[in-house]
């Protein structure tokens, strides 16, 4: 019984809601668009540094949002630029590598009293201004099984906040995907030299997506800071295939594929965990192994999606697909 | 319908000028490497007419259609489409000013349905600017018209049944006839057409050529590749021939098959082939 609560409430924790929305960013790039980014992780990190940062430095919190948004937009700009020109390919390269060095500069001695180096910057620096919104009561209530924070840190408050994102996040999503924009974006996904031949400025298209994409990405981030620290190991690359792995179980160019994905997703690693933690002797599998093993039966489970159910859960095998 | 015997007191010579051009290209050299690819001094395409460009496999047709649309990019040279110089304008800025082009291998959009493949070609659809996608008001009415347009459109190509269908699921044929339905879309003034025969049945080749001959009706230019002397004869009202990159021969269809120069060039791979007679 402890192990189903558990998994519901894994179900919708900040960090879940802040993987559906790194997900729906990346809907934007690979379901509407085709585009291959590989650094979602590198534009939740630069949302994450630019409002922690700006928080810190004593900015209001709309300025320390719009910042952590005008970082993503910078980078989007800086990675578009060159490579948008070119194959998909490139622009996976160029986001892995760019996401990484983001992390690498973050993490850096260098840059310790900007960033806080490899630990980061704490929650204190940062969290005051949302949980000073709170219409909830700073102490500890329960709900149900369910116990939080009123508001602080992993909350109540946060919880709504993060959720309520997602829900206008997917209303524009699919305000946008069912639009002429998005037709065009699904044009250049399908093939982007047709596209251009009726008359379409596909690389402004390519970038527009890239943009918007990231800078949701970006709005992700704070929500994981928010949830628990800004740290650059926490962005790297695993992040950026955990975010990939949640869009495509959901079903890529879905509305509520991300989400679906994402639920699912921490669900299932956290009744996995439980599980075996619960069933499989110590002897056979020691407790410090438990975590590994739970990502590589998501790695398994990857692949079976990718063998059986190619489209996602919610996806349509017409429209987007894994192809042989 | 449209003037037959305008190009009546035009020489048969390759590079010669025309009354009245849409198409003017000049001193066009594309190479790849140190191989030249296309080297062709002048070449005008008369307004509303059927002008067929052929020549051998490898005879630099495809690229030299490629440059003229602007998909590729010549080292040296340039041309005008309708007064606009086309020297390093993106492919799609063409496309606005009128000049469509469909493709050797089909693009049909496939993940896309019919009548969403139709939609894209409309241009002025004010819901394809990112702000104005989100008020659905601005864009509804446009949306209305091109939608009517579209139905009009795939009746005319029999597609219409097909219309909610995703462009995956459509036959070889059907996806050419779409291509071109869904480039007129644009109300283009020029229409190029790459291979549009290519791999085409019988039945459905006597469709394309009618329909492009309507083209020709409806006031637009076409311009189209194509190595199936058959066809070619049977629609264009002008032929230029290419060979090893440079145009060799203009004229009309039945000239420019006695012309000695291109029954040379066709000899290497058509020995066997009675270049003047159908077959």
């Amino acid at each position: 019984m402890d192990i189903l609560i558990n998994a519901l409430e894994q179900m919708f924790t900040p960090a879940t809601a802040a993987f559906a929305i790194a997900a729906i960013g990346l809907n934007f790039h690979f379901g509407l668009t085709g585009l291959l980014n590989m650094g979602q992780a590198g534009f939740m990190l630069l949302g994450m540094y630019g409002y922690a940062i700006s928080v810190r430095e004593g900015l209001p919190m709309w300025a320390a949002l719009l910042v952590a948004m005008g970082a993503a937009i910078l980078f989007g700009l800086l990675l578009g630029w060159p490579t948008l020109k070119l194959r998909g390919d490139y622009l996976a390269i160029v986001t892995i590598a760019a996401s990484e060095i983001v992390r690498y500069v973050g993490r850096s001695n260098t840059l310790v009293d900007v960033t806080g180096g490899s630990l980061g910057i704490k929650g204190k620096d940062y969290k005051g201004p949302l949980e000073g919104l709170s219409p909830f009561a700073d102490e500890r209530i329960t709900v149900g099984p369910f116990t939080y924070h009123g508001s602080a840190s992993d909350s109540w408050w946060l919880r709504v906040v993060a959720w309520t994102l997602v829900a206008l996040l997917l209303l524009a999503f699919w305000r946008l995907s069912n639009s002429p924009w998005g037709r065009v974006l699904k044009g250049i996904r399908e093939d982007e030299d047709a596209v251009r031949s009726l008359g379409k400025n596909v690389y402004w298209y390519k970038m527009q997506a890239l943009i918007i994409g990231g800078v949701i990405g970006a709005l992700g981030g704070v929500i994981w800071a928010h949830g628990s620290a800004v740290v650059a190991d926490a962005m790297g690359r695993p992040t950026t295939f955990w975010v990939w792995t949640i869009l495509l179980l959901g079903g890529a160019a879905t509305v509520l594929g991300p989400v679906v994905g994402s639920v699912v997703f921490w669900a299932a690693l956290s009744l996995v965990r439980a599980v075996a933690k619960a069933f499989i002797p110590e002897s056979i599998l020691p407790s410090t192994a438990i975590e590994p093993f739970g990502l590589m039966l998501v790695g398994v489970a990857l692949i079976v999606i990718v063998v059986f159910r190619p489209q996602g859960i919610l996806g349509n095998k017409k429209e987007l697909a894994f192809h042989a | 319908m449209p003037d037959t015997t305008v190009l009546d007191g035009v020489a048969h010579e390759p590079g010669v000028a025309k009354p009245d051009p849409i198409l003017v290209a000049d001193g066009i050299v594309r190479r790849f490497g140190g191989l030249t690819a296309v080297n062709v001094d002048h070449f005008e395409v008369q307004r509303n007419t059927i002008t067929a460009l052929i020549g051998p496999n490898g005879a630099g047709k495809s690229t030299f259609f490629n440059l003229l649309t602007s998909f590729d990019t010549a080292q040296e040279g340039a041309g005008t489409f309708d007064g606009m110089p086309l020297r390093k304008v993106a492919p799609h800025k063409v496309a606005r000013k009128g000049m469509v082009r469909t493709f050797q291998l089909t693009k049909a959009l496939e993940g896309m349905s019919v009548m969403e493949n139709m939609r894209l070609g409309a241009q002025e659809q004010p819901g394809e600017s990112l702000l104005k996608a989100f008020v659905p008001p601005l864009w509804s009415k446009r949306e209305q018209e091109v939608t009517e347009q579209a139905h009009e459109l795939l009746h005319r190509f029999k597609l219409y049944e097909k219309r909610d269908d995703s462009a995956g699921s459509l036959s070889g044929g059907q996806r050419k006839l779409l291509e071109m339905a869904r480039a007129l879309m644009s109300n283009p003034t020029m229409v190029m057409l790459d291979e549009p025969m290519a791999g085409v049945n019988p039945a459905l080749t006597e469709s394309l050529l009618e329909h492009i001959v309507e083209l020709k009706n409806e006031g637009m230019t076409v311009l189209f590749v194509e190595h199936d002397m058959h066809m070619v004869r049977r629609i264009s009202d002008w032929v230029a021939v290419m060979a090893q990159g440079q145009l060799i021969a203009e004229g009309p269809a039945g000239t420019v098959m006695q012309n000695k120069a291109v029954q040379d060039a066709y000899l290497g791979e058509h020995h066997d082939t009675d270049l003047s007679e159908d077959n």
